[in-house]
């Protein structure tokens, strides 16, 4: 008879079921899309400001003491005595945190002189580097896309890719203008250790002392400075998480850290976990973050984060309040019902049941409609603001159930304990005479 | 010893006395009618006889044990297992068919069964209506659906609200019959009306004024 009784009420009163259960899918919908955003926000965000370059610098530990010593940052500044493996570069992609590796690039400079006598800075690099990985993993990692920010006033990128490449370099426009070189010219750069011809394939703008610049692919310096497979520093573009007491601490000495806190540090995209790791896998080296980019990026996804927070709690109360009326005024417009089965015999305990049994089995339809409405709604946010997918966190699954459980049951248990109390007598007919 | 004993019963709503010491015995088989106009304590009388409410003051005896003082739980049980209700709002579950209204009484008293609910929908002339829902349903026939749920749990005392109050001449006439049928077998009837021609079908009729008894009549000519 109970089922009977659920099953009379669910699908002989469908539009009033049907009334709840797309409020409980609002509800749920918007419950969903504003958690998944809010827990994939960090994520998309962090891409976002990997555009601001490198937020970690690899060097080797001799030269990263000199620029410790004489408070220096400029590597033109200081006589480069080592220098790390250009062979273990690739070991960046093999640690811990490899997938929030996003991008590097190795870096080696020297002074040449062009055919008028005048000295200018070489900086070698990859550009589009292709990697093999011991892992099986392929990869293109490079300045390319490590300096989105440079503008290509002419030609286009150096791409190490193409025939004839290794004899090819970009340019920065203020040395472009000054020695009055176009694309496709060829001049010749006489390095420390020999010299050769090379040919302009682009004119970057990038807005500071890189204009002044010759940039060519790492091989080439390596030769002219007879440094071959050598580089001087690396830059790192790494996803990270914003530190922590914990971080800052662990920065200043992991050994000081309990095994349990270590375990958190190390096991956590802290930028200073990180660096750690770089300096696990590439020899006699020291990784630092850049303070000011990882600091800013930290900042502004905290605060991203936070809105996002006070967003999704809000879209939770408002989802709240909105079921929560609706089954309260559903409840309560049963109660000529409840008293007529209170005054033919049925318990309290009966009552609540049936009328929860019924409440739940709609919200579960309304939950589970409302979940994939929600994910559809926070793809729809990911394309819009971020151009691309939503991830589906798995987490969010739990969390709705509970949450669209507790608000039902908080919007029918007090309606149905409030009904309860009513005596059958003052629901089926007035008490007094 | 009588089925059902008021003892000095008074029922105080603040300064209103809708029952002020009211004295009245019920006997097992009997058919009473308890008569009188609005704010008389009509309704206030049913619903302490029928365990939905407890007096201010004085003694309720049904089956002779007192029942004025039970706790809610006791009464839903008393109600249950001893009375049948009938109400002028018919109050039948809106979403469920004429049998499964049946249904419910007995799924609450003890088993549901259907067979016997459709027995009980055919003595009141609805077998064939037994799968329609209340909206498809007259107020005469869900009436008589709610008579079907009010015996089938075979009750010591069927306790009629205003039964005929919202039904035409002939589903009064029916609905009477039935009671007539009831009486026949022996099931006592409590049947509160202000309709003269409802309480004139009765054995005795109590009539109430200002929630005292004003008298009693003893219908000379009850036809069994």
């Amino acid at each position: 008879m109970f089922i009977r009784m659920i099953r009379g009420a669910l699908f002989r009163q469908r539009g009033k079921m049907l009334l709840i259960a797309f409020t409980i899918a609002l509800g749920t919908s918007l419950a969903t899309a504003m958690l998944n955003v809010m827990l994939d926000v960090g994520d998309k965000v962090n891409q976002e400001l990997k555009t601001y370059g490198a937020n970690i610098t690899v060097k080797p530990k001799d030269s990263s003491l000199l620029s410790d010593l004489y408070d220096v940052e400029d590597e033109g500044d200081v006589i480069q005595t080592s220098y790390l493996k250009e062979e273990e570069v690739g070991k960046l992609k093999t640690i811990f945190w490899a997938f929030n590796i996003v991008d590097f690039a190795p870096f080696i400079d020297a002074d040449i002189t062009l055919a008028d006598g005048s000295q200018v800075k070489l900086v070698g690099t990859w550009f589009n580097h292709h990697l093999e990985l011991p892992t099986g993993e392929n990869l293109d990692v490079g300045v390319t896309s490590l300096r989105t920010w440079w503008d290509i006033a002419d030609g286009t990128w150096l791409d190490e890719q193409t025939e004839g490449s290794e004899n090819a370099i970009m340019i920065g426009t203020v040395l472009a203008e000054r020695e009055g070189w176009k694309v496709g010219d060829t001049i010749s750069l006489e390095g420390p250790a020999s010299s050769c011809e090379a040919v302009i394939t682009g004119i970057f703008d990038a807005g500071g002392d890189e204009d002044e610049q010759i940039y060519a692919p790492l091989d080439l310096v390596q030769e002219l400075s007879d440094t071959e497979g050598k580089v001087a520093y690396i830059e790192v573009s790494a996803l990270t998480t914003p530190d922590n007491d914990l971080a800052k601490r662990a920065a200043q000495n992991p050994a000081a850290l309990s095994a349990k806190d270590y375990e958190t540090w190390y096991c956590t995209a802290y930028v200073s976990a990180i660096c750690y790791q770089i300096q696990e896998a590439i020899t006699d080296s020291v990784a630092s973050a850049v303070r000011q980019v990882a600091e800013s990026e930290g900042a502004i996804l905290d605060k991203t984060q936070l809105l996002m927070i006070l967003i999704t709690i809000l879209s939770l109360i408002g989802s709240a309040l909105g079921i929560s009326n609706l089954v309260t005024a559903s409840v309560m417009e049963r109660a000529q019902e409840i008293g007529l089965l209170k005054a033919i015999g049925a318990k309290d305990r009966s009552i609540t049941g049936l009328v929860l049994t019924e409440i739940l089995i709609t919200a579960l339809v309304g939950g589970v409609a409302g979940y994939f409405l929600g994910f559809g709604f926070a793809q729809l946010i990911g394309r819009t603001v971020f151009g691309s997918a939503i991830e589906m966190k798995v987490m969010v699954i739990p969390i709705v159930i509970v949450l669209i459980s507790l608000v039902t049951a908080a919007g029918s248990l007090p309606a149905i304990r409030m009904v309860l109390r009513l005596r059958p007598a003052e629901v089926l007919h007035g008490s007094k005479a | 010893m009588s089925l059902l004993e008021l003892k000095n019963i008074s029922k105080i709503y603040g300064e209103l006395k809708a029952l002020d010491n009211v004295n009245i015995k019920v006997e097992k088989g009997e058919w009473v009618a308890i008569m009188g106009p609005s704010g008389s304590g009509k309704s206030t009388m049913m619903n302490i006889i029928g365990c939905m409410d407890k007096p201010s003051l004085g003694e309720v005896l049904l089956d002779g044990v007192d029942i004025s003082k039970e706790s809610s739980k006791k009464l839903t049980e008393i109600r249950r297992d001893k009375i049948g209700l009938i109400f002028q709002q018919f109050h039948m579950v809106n979403y469920l068919t004429a049998v499964e209204n049946v249904m419910v009484s007995q799924y609450y008293h003890s088993m549901p069964d259907e067979e016997e609910a459709l027995e009980a929908l055919g003595r009141v002339g609805l077998r064939e209506r037994a799968k329609h829902l209340p909206s498809q349903l007259s107020g005469g026939e869900q009436q008589r659906v709610c008579v079907a749920r009010a015996l089938i749990n075979a009750p010591e005392l069927i306790l009629a609200d205003e039964p005929t109050g919202n039904l035409d001449e002939a589903n009064e006439n029916i609905v009477l019959d039935l009671f007539r049928q009831l009486h026949r077998e022996g099931t006592t009837l409590i049947v509160v009306t202000h309709d003269p021609e409802v309480a004139e079908a009765a054995q005795r009729t109590i009539v109430l004024e200002h929630g005292r008894v004003a008298r009693e009549i003893i219908n000379e000519n009850f036809q069994e």
